[in-house]
């Protein structure tokens, strides 16, 4: 049954006057109660030389000592570590994860230095699009990790940005939301500071980096957002050791020659980026990485994967129906494997088959070859048997023959000696 | 902004930190506290949208109730429901608007279901409501399937459903019954007892027994919820208002002079029936429900719940369809998956194994799985 539903189209949206008090001013406070029982999320990447002070950063932007163990120069390679903790502020609990990159410009080929951080960032990404994809899932349940803000450490040289540094906020500066900072900045003169700063900007620009701009669209941030943009990058000292100054305690770094105040704006611009970061743009930096940087590495994760929008017909298609097809196209690849392979038995079964039968006729063979030669050499051997035996009756023979003419030899001889014997005896004269 | 001023000591959590997370406490003021204002100043800038959707038969004050609520005149003089002309079939009307209170603005979309149940047969007259209510689901759900999304994906569920019981006074009829047992598992429904003038106090306090009887019996879990209680204030409040429902309500559009103020209300011989006045009706509750209190909530249940529940339906159901050479014929949704109710699957939060040991009894005959 079709429904027939009468909506304007949205042009026609009517601006409605109240003729009283409806009550739906208290939506932004049920919003905020809301999100506070649920609790916020931000992930901070530094990324920076060993020894360049992010860990000290890190401690004196949340006021309090996170427990780490300083790297070694000797790692073979950039590794991202990273770190989580729970923070509350009156009623407000910030699940914070820092992720920091071990041995990053401490290898001698860094050709490779930016390819782990890229990898970490991906994969967060991955997860939450994952999560994303499932059918069951749960998303407001879900640890996000995506990395919100990025802060690039620049080393205080004073000259310009080391192509290192272009190369990997290059590569980062479509990923995530880059603020760049000055680090050490206690080591730069005030002078030098400028030249410096301005030097960084014009070489990003001309290198077409994007870093994370400061939202100036809303009234109540704008201004605020535009005085601090033209003090970037932010010249940063950190410091958790406290120097008494006049009658307070405050965050600073003695030196010999005076004490650096990280909360003096006049020192370095500790203060703008603890503002900027985290008292006016928090929300805004979860917002971009949300539907800028997220949503492109959306796109093109799923265009990688063949998904389209539209088909060469220009029809359009859901998400839906590609995925339902290349899920049969693997099923129907992993039928074909499998026949394959069952062929491949099959044919491999036939061929042992048959060496066996050769092996088996060969055998034959030879066993009749052997009795063929055994029954030859049986002839002979009788044969030869037989000529034995026909010498030995031949021999028999003869030796009876000469037994008897011995005898006829003897008889003849007694006859004779006794013809001779009666030829002598007159009286046996018979003749 | 002072730096050394100390944060208040941290409150235990109701929620038990992940192994991987350590506590920290912070010496002094970091300024986390601002991104609630962050927060409320985006919210602000973008606006805010709100979807009701009221059902119930003709006569029974639906537009009177909706021009009540938001205190201006939503409906144009030709809605069919205002009595102009009678609907032979049931058709869904909408109407947007941008309202502003105080700087903030909301854009209101009220449905209005004229003809329903006005028919001589009733059979099935609850599918074009729930067509319609899958229909926004499938609308959002394209556009969370494109590849290029947009920024802000337009709202048009419906966040919820203010269903009208005629004050007959004896109990729920089988229509209402039914109505709602499929309604409740796609949206968020507020029953409530219409023209409740017609009622004495005690009738109203029968009758609002015998309907909560109804509901139970028939295991229709209206709003609030209780599977859907995060903690144990929630349960508190939300019990109260438990008990309270069905509200029974009068809507009035015009004003009159009472003892010299002026107030809106229904003027007959015998009096004048004040809308805003607890003793006469319990309109004020359900403002405050609707929009004063709970509006995020609704909106974040219908997100959360039914929205996914519609989407791992839609998404489960998919994959049964044949296959055919090449690309698969993904068929748009038919009427049944539409009309269908669903079993009220997800359960909003998974909540903490501390609390439910401690013996709140989460007794729920359905099976709730996150």
């Amino acid at each position: 049954m079709a429904v027939a539903v009468g909506r304007p189209s949205n042009e026609e949206l009517r601006n409605l006057s109240l003729s009283g008090h409806v009550g739906f001013d208290s939506l932004p406070d049920q919003l905020v109660n809301k999100s506070t029982s649920q609790g916020f999320c931000f992930n901070i990447l530094c990324v920076g030389e060993t020894g360049i002070g992010k860990s000290t950063l890190m401690d004196t932007l949340f006021n309090t000592k996170f427990e780490s163990d300083p790297a070694t120069h000797n790692e073979p390679g950039v590794r991202l570590k990273a770190r989580s903790y729970e923070l509350q502020e009156s009623n407000v609990r910030l699940k914070l994860t820092i992720v920091d990159t071990v041995g990053f410009g401490d290898q001698i080929n860094k050709d490779d230095s930016y390819k782990p951080i890229v990898e970490y960032i991906d994969a967060q990404f991955e997860a939450y699009l994952q999560e994303e994809l499932k059918i069951k899932r749960s998303l407001f349940n879900y640890h996000d990790t995506r990395i919100h803000a990025c802060l690039y450490f620049i080393a205080p040289t004073g000259h310009s940005l080391k192509s290192l540094d272009l190369v990997t906020m290059k590569k980062l500066d479509s990923k995530v939301n880059i603020i760049p900072i000055i680090a050490k900045a206690d080591t730069i003169a005030k002078n030098e500071l400028h030249k410096f700063k301005s030097k960084i900007m014009s070489e990003l620009v001309s290198n077409g980096v994007q870093i994370y701009q400061f939202p100036t669209d809303e009234e109540t941030v704008a201004e605020i957002n535009a005085t601090m943009s033209v003090h970037l990058p932010f010249a940063v000292v950190g410091s958790t050791e406290e120097v008494k100054i006049g009658n307070k305690m405050a965050k600073a770094r003695q030196y010999p020659w005076g004490v650096v105040q990280v909360e003096n704006e006049n020192h370095c611009d500790f203060v703008k980026l603890r503002e900027m970061l985290i008292r006016v743009n928090m929300e805004d930096l979860r917002e971009q990485t949300h539907t800028r940087h997220y949503e492109l590495y959306r796109r093109c994760k799923l265009e990688e994967m063949g998904f389209k929008d539209t088909d060469p017909d220009s029809k359009p298609f859901s998400l839906q129906e590609t995925y339902e097809a290349k899920r049969n196209e693997f099923l129907g690849e992993l039928q074909k494997k499998e026949e394959e392979m069952r062929q491949m038995f099959v044919m491999r079964v036939k061929e042992k088959e048959a060496e066996l039968k050769e092996a088996e006729k060969e055998l034959h063979e030879k066993f009749d070859l052997l009795k063929r030669t055994h029954q030859d050499e049986k002839k002979k051997v009788e044969d030869k048997k037989k000529e034995l035996e026909e010498e030995v009756n031949n021999f028999q023979k003869k030796k009876a023959a000469a037994q008897l003419l011995q005898s006829q030899a003897q008889q003849a001889g007694a006859q004779q000696t006794k013809k001779d014997k009666d030829k002598k005896n007159p009286w046996l004269c018979t003749e | 902004m002072d730096p050394l001023k100390r944060s208040p000591p941290p409150c235990p959590s109701p929620r038990p930190s992940s192994p991987r997370t350590q506590p920290c406490e912070m010496l002094g003021h970091v300024g986390i506290e601002t991104v609630l204002d962050q927060l409320k100043i985006k919210a602000m800038k973008t606006g805010f949208e709100f979807n009701i959707m009221v059902v119930g038969q003709t006569g029974l004050g639906k537009s009177t109730m909706v021009n009540t609520l938001f205190r201006s005149k939503v409906w144009k003089s030709t809605h069919p429901g205002t009595g102009v002309s009678m609907p032979q079939t049931l058709q869904l009307h909408s109407e947007t608007h941008v309202i502003e209170e105080k700087g903030v603005k909301l854009k209101l979309t009220v449905t209005d279901t004229p003809g329903f149940g006005d028919q001589i047969n009733n059979d099935k007259c609850w599918e074009p409501i729930l067509g319609y209510i899958n229909e926004q689901y499938e609308r959002y759900l394209q556009e969370e399937l494109l590849i290029t999304r947009q920024r802000h994906i337009p709202d048009t569920r419906v966040h919820c459903c203010v269903y009208f019981v005629p004050p007959t006074g004896h109990c729920l009829r089988p229509l209402d019954i039914e109505l709602l047992q499929r309604l409740c598992r796609t949206v968020n429904v507020v029953p409530v007892i219409a023209r409740a003038d017609s009622l004495t106090i005690e009738e109203r306090e029968v009758f609002r027994n015998r309907i909560q009887q109804n509901l139970k019996t028939h295991c229709i879990e209206v709003y609030p919820q209780k599977c859907f209680d995060e903690d144990i204030n929630d349960r508190i409040l939300n019990s109260k208002i438990r008990d309270r429902i069905p509200f029974a309500v009068v809507g009035a559009d015009r004003e009159h002079l009472v003892d010299g103020r002026c107030v809106l209300g229904r003027k007959t011989k015998w009096g004048v029936i004040e809308v805003e006045n607890m003793a006469h009706c319990e309109f004020p509750l359900l403002r405050d429900l609707l929009i004063r209190s709970h509006l995020q909530d609704l909106k974040d249940i219908t997100h959360n719940v039914h929205y996914e529940n519609y989407r791992v339906g839609r998404l489960n159901a998919s994959h049964l369809l044949p296959r055919g050479p090449g690309w698969v014929n993904l068929a748009p949704a038919t009427p049944e998956q539409l009309t269908s109710p669903r079993p009220l699957r997800a359960c909003r939060r998974p909540h903490d194994d501390s609390e439910e040991e401690s013996g709140l009894s989460m007794a729920n005959p359905r099976p709730a799985s996150s």
